[in-house]
């Protein structure tokens, strides 16, 4: 059992409305599983309910060897081992970039000011703006905003990466410069989970493909299996409707 | 390899049973909310024993209770403060209708473009600087005291009159700037949207820009209802009879102070409500972020 993360049987309600219903699904280290899936399939809640920023209904969520679920767990602690890069950046916009990357290591992590300095620049560097260190948020077009909140979720050294549809706000010719960033990640070996409507991103970039219907995994295996040879009626309307 | 995985069979809601692992779960949630509330209700007891002890044990004690809260007072008494109240409430509604008029029309006044509305912004701004920097008793006094003495033709001469006039003109300078503040929060790209589809400026500014406007100032417009609640009580200065005044009366009988307790229970009565349910519409629109448990 060499798993990072492990979800066995999640349910996720809001009211009556059931978002996720017996999900079972398990990431390795170095691995990159891609959820697609129409809006409203759950996509967005499975990620948050991994991040606990939702609490689950039932089922078990292991990280790490540990079960996150149980209501004894540190919510924040874990939180600080995973990063989560969302839709709308949501860079604060009363730092700068650098105060925006360094952040949670000064105020989590216990870094030193100096030191926590140093790894955000060497972060920035790593995603290309280290020149926009002093920049603010509002300054930055769209690409480089979510260019430094993947900065911002990466400079903890994360164990996974949660990403949630990190290019839908994006203009089609700043996508390129955010997934291309996202695939060398996965080049060195970072552990992620994310979703999205790059349907050739997913080919290039995951080990696993999940296509998410109504709550429920309805389709899983490799790229090329899901998205070239989908074996289930849903998800070929899905991907023959995304492809029109 | 690909793993197929079952297509969902029609799932009835009602038939989903918490796993044993959930049962645990929220069986220890339980437990902690429970064990919360205990210490709650315990450290709540505790202080307000302490509390207690400590101010009916103190020396002067007697003299205090005699003095403030005197039963058989507030007794005797609470007829005559209630039916000044009465006048505190009535003073209050209808001032508070004046003030939303007045504040609105001067804040659309002050935010109206163009050099030809110049001088209505002019006036605007310096009606709003001056009642603002003016305290709220010395407006009383002015024109509560000198108003009636002027016996201009047309208006009457009670100091009830004046002493509402005066809280509508303090009042509305300051609900002017949060209708202001409302208004200009909402986003250009709505006036642009609105003009676009040929709408008028005063078009858009009813049909698009106020309905926003309005329901994000609410909250702080409740607060200053709350305020002027208790404001209300100073144009007992000028001798209208209302609760404070009436409270006073009582007092000057035996010179026993229950009867300004009495008063002040009242007004909390009426503000206290006001304030929760500020709260209550503040939560209710959602002012805690985007949702989810933090």
């Amino acid at each position: 059992m060499s798993e990072l993360l492990r979800l066995a049987g999640i349910r996720k309600s809001f009211g009556d409305h059931v978002v996720l219903r017996d999900v079972d699904l398990t990431i390795e280290p170095g691995q990159c599983v891609v959820l697609i899936g129409a809006s409203g399939s759950g996509k967005s809640t499975l990620l948050r309910c991994v991040n606990l920023l939702e609490v689950v209904d039932d089922g078990v969520i292991t990280f790490d060897g540990r079960d996150i679920t149980d209501p004894r767990v540190d919510g924040d602690e874990v939180r600080s081992r995973m990063g989560m890069v969302f839709q709308a950046y949501n860079l604060f916009p009363h730092l700068d970039v650098i105060g925006n990357v360094t952040l949670a290591l000064r105020l989590v992590h216990d870094v030193s000011a100096e030191e926590a300095r140093v790894r955000g620049l060497a972060m920035l560097d790593r995603v290309g703006l280290a020149e926009k260190a002093q920049a603010r948020p509002d300054d930055l077009s769209g690409g480089q905003q979510q260019r430094v909140a993947i900065a911002r979720a990466l400079v903890a050294n994360p164990r996974l990466m949660l990403l949630d549809e990190v290019t839908s706000a994006l203009d089609p010719e700043l996508v390129g410069e955010v997934l291309d960033l996202l695939t060398e990640l996965k080049g060195e070996g970072v552990t992620m989970l994310l979703n999205t409507h790059e349907m050739g991103f997913a080919r290039d970039v995951a080990d696993q493909v999940c296509f998410l219907h109504d709550g429920r995994i309805h389709e899983r295996g490799t790229p090329e299996q899901v998205l070239g040879d989908p074996r289930e009626e849903r998800t070929r309307t899905f991907l023959s409707r995304i492809r029109a | 390899m690909s793993e197929r995985v079952a297509p969902a069979a029609a799932e009835d809601t009602h038939a989903w049973q918490p796993s044993d692992v959930q049962r645990d779960r929220d069986e220890w949630r339980r437990r902690r909310t429970l064990r919360s509330a205990v210490i709650a209700a315990g450290s709540t007891l505790l202080l307000l024993g302490a509390v207690g002890g400590a101010v009916f044990s103190s020396p002067g004690w007697d003299r205090v209770q005699e003095t403030y809260f005197s039963w058989d007072k507030a007794v005797s008494s609470f007829p005559a403060v209630l039916e000044g109240l009465w006048l505190n409430i009535r003073v209050m509604a209808i001032c508070w209708v004046l003030i939303l008029v007045l504040s609105l029309t001067v804040a659309i006044v002050r935010t109206l473009r163009g050099p030809v509305a110049f001088p209505l912004r002019l006036l605007g701004t310096a009606y709003v600087d001056v009642f603002r920097g003016l305290p709220l008793l010395l407006v009383i006094f002015l024109l509560g005291f000198g108003g009636p003495a002027l016996r201009l033709q047309g208006l009457p001469t009670s100091p009830l009159f004046w002493g509402c006039s005066a809280l509508v003109l303090s009042y509305s300078a300051y609900v002017a700037e949060v209708f202001r503040a409302g208004i200009e929060s909402v986003h250009p790209s709505q006036r642009l949207a609105g003009r676009s589809l040929g709408l008028s400026y005063g078009q858009t500014l009813r049909h698009v820009v106020l309905p926003q406007a309005w329901r994000r100032v609410i909250p702080p417009l409740m607060n200053d209802l709350v305020s002027l609640q208790k404001d209300s009580g100073l144009i007992a200065v000028l001798g209208v009879t209302d609760a404070i005044r009436k409270a006073q009366i009582e007092t000057a009988l035996d010179f026993n102070y229950t009867p300004y307790v009495v008063a002040g229970v009242l007004f909390c009565c009426l503000t206290i409500p006001m304030a929760r349910l500020t709260d209550r519409y503040a939560r209710k629109k959602g002012y805690h972020g985007a949702g989810g448990v933090l």
